[in-house]
C-alpha cells in the first residue's frame, strides 16, 4: 500500500447523550479516493469536522502525515496539509472572487504578517490565483463580489480555495450539492484531475453513485456514526448495508 | 502619490475633490484661517483623523468593538505630560514621553486581547469597556500622579509655543505655535498614510478576510487569535500616539479631553459618519463632526438672531440647543447613508 496520509483512531465525539462519530479507525493513503457514503444524519459531516478540528473529538486521534494533529487547531491542521471545502458555502461574502482565492495562496505562501507592503504588489499571489479561478472557469468573474455570484459558481469557488490550498489531504463536502447537471462536471473533472495527481488522498462525501461509480478507488459507508462498511466500490455497493441505505431503509440490524 | 496612498484610491470624483479641500485647508490653516480658535479647530482635526482612522482599522476592518479607544489616547498624552513634567521641558522628554505612551497602550492592548479575544470577539468589547472605566478612576483617584480630575500642566520645549516668534509670513504671524501645527500636521498624516498602508497590506487583506467569515479563516490557516491580537496593539499604538500629539499641542492633559467616555462616543460617531472600514471615512467624519462641534453653536446663534421675529423658531436655534441639533444630524446621516458618506460617494447614488 502506499504511503499513509491520514488516519484516525477510534474517533469518537458525542454530544450529550448522543454518539455522532463512534471510534472511527480509518486510514487513507496517497493517490487514493475514498467515497464517504452513509445517510442523513449518519455523521459524516462531523466526521470531517473532527478532522479539520472544528469540533474536539472526545476520544480517539487524527494523524496527519504521520504526526499526531489531535490537539492542534484548525489553522495549524490546515498547515500541516489538510484542506477542506465545506457542504454549506463559506466564504468571504463581500470580498472579490480574486481575493478569496488569492488570500488562500497568501496563507499558504505566509505572507498574512507581511503589514507595510501593499497586497496587490505581490504579483506572484495573483497570478497563482488566476490560474486557479482558470481551472474551475471563474476567471471570468474575478471583479465581482461573492454575494453576486449564482450558488452553482458559488461552489466552483468553494472548491477554488481547497485547490489553491494545495494540501495533501483534500476533503470535498458533497461539493456538487445544488449545482445544476451543466455545472456539476467542471468540478467533478476537476476532482477527477486531482485524483490522477495521485500524491494526494481524496476525501469525498457525495450521494450520487454514478459519481462515485466514476471516482472512488474505496467506499467507506458511516452508519449512526459508526463505520459500517469499508472497501471496494463493487463489493461495498453490492453489499447488504449499501442496498439497504439507498433504499431508503433504516440501518437497525447492522 | 499612489503608492503613497498604498493603492488604494478614493474612487469617487466628489470624494477626491472633498479629501484634496480638507487636504489643503488643514495644510493650508495658519495662512488660511489665521485665529487661535481656528487653528485650534485645524489641530484638532488632524489629531482626530488618526484617533479615528486608527478606531477604523479595529471597527471597520477587523469587525471589532471596543470601548478603550479613549484609554489608549490618554496613554499616549499623559505619558508626554509626565516625561514632561519629570524629566524637565525638552524635546528629550516629548520623545521618551510618547515612545513609552505608545509601548504601554500596545502592551495593554496585548493583555487584554489575549485575555478575551481567545474567548469570543464581543468579550472583548466588554473588557475594554471594564478596563477603561478603571483607568478613568484610577486617573482621577490617583491625582498626585495624574493631576486627577484638574489634569496636569507642563512646558514644552520654547521653539513650540508662541513665545517663539518668527516674523511674518503673507501677512501672518508666524511663531512657536505654527511650528508646532506643522508638527501636529505631518505627524498626522504620516500616521494617516502608514494606517492606509496597513489596511492595503496582505495584513490588512486578512483582517478583512476575518471580519467576513473568521471560521472560514481560520480554515485556510490563518490563526485568527493572533490576527485580531496584531490590529488591536497596532490601533492602540496609533492612538497613544495621537494622543502624543494632542499632549504636544495642548501642553495640557486631563480626563476630559483624552479619556472621557463622551469622546469615546465621538470617535464611534465619526467613524460610522464617515463610512466603515474606508479609512477616507475617518477624514471625513472627523472633519464635519469636529467642525460641527466647534461652529454649531456659533451657525445657531446666528441663525436665532436672524429668525427672531418668526415664533418658536429662534427658540429651536438657540445655542443652547446644540447638542440636540448635533444628535438629529446624526441620526439623519446614518438614515441615509448607512454605509456612511465615503460609502455612499462611492456607490454614485
Ligand atoms: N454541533 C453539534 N451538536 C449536536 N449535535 C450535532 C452537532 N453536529 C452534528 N450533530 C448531530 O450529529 C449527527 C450527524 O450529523 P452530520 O455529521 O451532519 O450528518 P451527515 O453529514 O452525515 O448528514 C446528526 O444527528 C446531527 O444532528
Ligand atoms: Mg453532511
Amino acid at each position: 500500500m502506499s504511503q499513509t496520509l491520514l488516519e484516525t483512531k477510534d474517533l469518537t465525539v458525542r454530544f450529550g447523550g448522543h454518539v455522532a462519530v463512534d471510534a472511527v479507525s480509518c486510514a487513507f493513503h496517497a493517490g487514493e479516493l475514498t467515497a464517504i457514503v452513509g445517510p442523513n444524519g449518519a455523521g459524516k459531516t462531523t466526521y470531517f469536522n473532527l478532522i479539520s478540528g472544528q469540533i474536539p473529538a472526545s476520544a480517539g486521534s487524527v494523524s496527519l502525515l504521520g504526526e499526531e494533529v489531535t490537539k492542534f487547531s484548525v489553522a495549524q491542521r490546515c498547515r500541516a496539509g489538510l484542506g477542506r471545502a465545506f457542504q454549506l458555502t463559506n466564504l468571504f461574502p463581500n470580498l472579490s472572487v480574486l481575493e478569496n482565492v488569492r488570500l488562500v495562496i497568501q496563507a499558504h505562501r505566509n505572507k498574512g504578517f507581511s503589514l507595510l507592503s501593499m497586497a496587490d504588489s505581490h504579483h506572484e499571489l495573483t497570478v497563482e490565483a488566476r490560474a486557479v479561478l482558470e481551472r474551475v472557469r471563474l476567471d471570468t468573474m474575478e471583479d465581482q463580489k461573492v454575494t453576486e455570484l449564482s450558488h452553482g459558481n458559488q461552489r466552483k469557488l468553494e472548491v477554488a480555495m481547497l485547490i489553491a490550498l494545495d494540501p495533501m489531504v483534500y476533503m470535498f463536502d458533497e461539493p456538487t450539492a445544488g449545482m445544476s447537471a451543466d455545472e456539476a462536471p467542471v468540478v467533478l473533472d476537476l476532482i477527477a484531475e486531482l485524483k490522477a495527481e495521485r500524491e494526494r488522498t481524496i476525501l469525498l462525501v457525495e450521494h450520487k453513485m454514478d459519481v462515485i461509480r466514476a471516482l472512488a478507488d474505496r467506499i467507506i459507508v458511516l452508519h449512526n456514526g459508526a463505520l459500517a462498511a469499508d472497501g471496494d466500490p463493487a463489493e461495498v455497493m453490492a453489499s447488504d448495508v449499501v442496498q439497504e441505505a439507498y433504499m431508503g431503509k433504516a440501518l437497525e440490524n447492522v | 502619490m499612489l503608492h503613497l496612498l498604498s493603492g488604494d484610491k478614493p474612487r469617487s470624483v466628489v470624494l477626491t475633490i472633498i479629501l484634496l479641500v480638507i487636504l489643503i485647508s488643514l495644510a493650508f490653516a495658519p495662512f488660511l484661517f489665521p485665529g487661535v480658535r481656528s487653528l485650534e479647530t485645524a489641530a484638532r482635526i488632524c489629531i482626530f483623523i488618526v484617533l479615528v482612522a486608527s478606531y477604523d482599522l479595529l471597527l471597520g476592518y477587523s469587525g471589532i468593538v471596543s470601548f478603550a479607544h479613549t484609554m489608549f489616547f490618554g496613554l499616549g498624552a499623559y505619558g508626554v505630560a509626565l516625561s514632561s513634567i519629570h524629566m524637565g521641558r525638552g524635546y528629550d522628554a516629548l520623545i521618551v514621553g510618547t515612545v513609552l505612551g505608545a509601548i504601554a497602550a500596545a502592551a495593554l492592548a496585548w493583555l487584554i486581547a489575549l485575555f478575551s479575544l481567545r474567548v469570543r470577539a464581543i468579550f472583548f468589547a466588554m473588557i475594554t469597556l471594564a478596563v477603561a472605566s478603571a483607568v478613568a478612576v484610577l486617573v482621577s483617584q490617583l491625582s498626585g500622579l495624574t493631576g486627577g480630575e484638574d489634569g496636569l500642566n507642563y512646558k514644552i520645549p520654547r521653539d513650540l509655543t508662541p513665545a517663539n516668534r518668527l516674523g511674518e509670513f503673507l501677512g501672518v504671524k508666524v511663531n512657536g505655535k505654527t511650528l508646532n501645527y506643522y508638527l501636529v500636521f505631518f505627524g498626522s498624516a504620516a500616521l494617516f498614510l502608514l494606517l492606509l498602508r496597513v489596511v492595503n497590506s496582505p495584513f490588512g487583506r486578512v483582517l478583512q478576510a476575518i471580519r467576513e467569515n473568521d471560521f472560514r479563516a481560520e480554515a485556510v490557516g490563518y490563526r485568527v487569535v493572533w490576527y485580531r491580537t496584531v490590529a488591536t496593539c497596532l490601533s492602540a499604538a496609533t492612538a497613544a500616539l495621537a494622543g502624543s500629539l494632542f499632549a504636544i499641542w495642548l501642553r495640557y492633559v486631563g480626563p476630559d479631553t483624552t479619556l472621557s467616555f463622551e469622546i469615546m462616543l465621538d470617535i464611534l460617531l465619526m467613524v460610522v459618519i464617515g463610512g466603515m472600514g474606508t479609512m477616507y471615512g475617518a477624514i471625513l467624519g472627523a472633519t464635519l463632526f469636529v467642525l460641527a462641534q466647534n461652529y454649531l453653536q456659533t451657525l445657531m446663534g446666528a441663525a436665532s438672531e436672524a429668525t427672531h421675529s418668526l415664533p418658536l423658531v429662534p427658540h429651536l436655534l438657540d445655542p443652547d440647543r446644540w447638542l440636540l441639533w448635533l444628535g438629529v444630524l446624526f441620526v439623519l446621516s446614518v438614515y441615509f447613508f448607512p454605509t456612511g458618506i465615503v460609502g455612499r460617494l462611492r456607490n454614485g447614488r
